[in-house]
């Protein structure tokens, strides 16, 4: 139906994309560490030494966890396996609530103790009008 | 096989459609805002700034959607040696660029009032950013060189790159931790936004995708202009 040459053309297409691919799926794959925007207090716990260096945490702030000094605020932050307590100083942004979703950054002191230099809060994918929240939450 | 493509019938659709689909443009955009911006409810979380969504979103899709085909045409056109699918693909480019743009910034406004940062180098933005490299690529190759063989084979070589990218952007969410949140409409699956808010999702979806049709339609006429201004009544 179609000529050699067109049939060779396609061949080499496919062949181009095909090793594109896998050496983009070997980069990534490699890089792992450094795609991830944020480790999870678990990740943290497993952790065989402590970097100095800036790094992000990610989780869950956890209900009635937070507690707001003169200039500094305290909450622990989960993934509902492990648990780390951060202390910020700052202000933080308007969706930062207990049981909401958030980014830290900054410092570990050790495994159990994070002290942020920023915060960032994290959305979820769920998006509803206020009414049926409230529907929700009665059920 | 291409004899679809003669383009006497062609020009006489490009050249005639742009007003009709400007006309329906306008009037699916109004539908739309309006929709958007004052009927639909806010978000019980962010409040009014889910606003954003209804432009950032159809935005993304649709850059998204446009390297996909440019992608297939410029594939297709290698594999047959048609010119005329470059040039669709050349005339597509423009408008996915400025959406991709358009994303970008306004995920960049949006993420200030709810993440609290304007950037984040997090796997999704930064696939994104990536993708509006490759569409300047694409769009610069077409201006750089004069040999018109040269441009195809490059564009196509750029696009094959560029496709790698799509779907990591669709997948980044998913795969890495990311600060951006994981896609909200499945396929499979329920979607995870209310629908009174995804009414105005879709027809801000359709608005854009017109818009986009009517900036290929006015490119792609000017290319078959130049080509019958060459004395050439083939493609």
């Amino acid at each position: 139906m179609y000529g050699r040459k067109v049939k060779l053309r396609f061949l080499f297409i496919a062949i181009i994309l095909l090793t594109l691919i896998l050496t983009v799926f070997l980069i990534l794959k490699s890089l792992e560490e450094n795609v991830i925007y944020f480790q999870s207090p678990t990740e943290i716990k497993s952790l065989t030494e402590i970097d100095k260096s800036k790094i992000r945490v990610g989780g869950m702030v956890k209900k009635n966890s937070i507690s707001i000094n003169s200039n500094e605020v305290n909450f622990v932050i989960t993934d509902f396996k492990n648990e780390i307590n951060v202390s910020y100083s700052g202000a933080v942004p308007n969706l930062f609530a207990e049981g909401k979703g958030i980014v830290a950054e900054g410092f570990l002191e050790d495994r159990n103790f994070f002290s942020a230099t920023k915060i960032l809060a994290k959305h979820d994918e769920n998006y509803m009008p206020p009414e049926v929240k409230e529907a929700l939450g009665e059920k | 096989m291409f004899k679809l493509f003669e383009p006497n019938k062609i020009f006489k659709i490009t050249s005639k459609a742009p007003r009709y689909v400007l006309f329906l443009f306008i009037v699916v955009l109004i539908i739309g805002l309006v929709e958007a911006l004052i009927l639909s409810p806010e978000d019980y979380k962010q409040s009014d700034a889910v606003r954003i969504m209804y432009v950032h979103v159809p935005a993304a899709w649709i850059s998204l959607g446009i390297f996909s085909s440019i992608t297939f045409l410029s594939i297709c056109g290698f594999v047959f040696r048609n010119k005329n699918f470059f040039l669709i693909s050349k005339s597509l480019a423009p408008s996915g660029f400025v959406f991709n743009i358009v994303a970008l910034v306004t995920g960049s406004i949006w993420g200030k009032p709810t993440w609290g940062t304007w950037w984040a180098w997090d796997a999704r933005i930064t696939s994104m950013l990536i993708l509006a490299l490759f569409y300047a690529m694409y769009l610069i190759v077409w201006r750089i060189y004069d040999n018109e063989e040269k441009v195809f084979k490059i564009s196509t070589f750029i696009t094959i790159l560029g496709i790698i990218n799509v779907p990591i952007i669709k997948y980044s969410v998913d795969w890495w931790n990311t600060l951006h949140q994981p896609a909200s409409i499945n396929i499979l699956s329920k979607s995870s936004i209310h629908s009174s808010m995804l009414y105005p999702l879709f027809i801000m979806t359709a608005a854009f995708a017109l818009f986009s049709l009517l900036i290929f339609l006015m490119k792609y006429n000017t290319e078959l202009i130049k080509i019958k201004n060459k004395g050439l009544d083939r493609l």
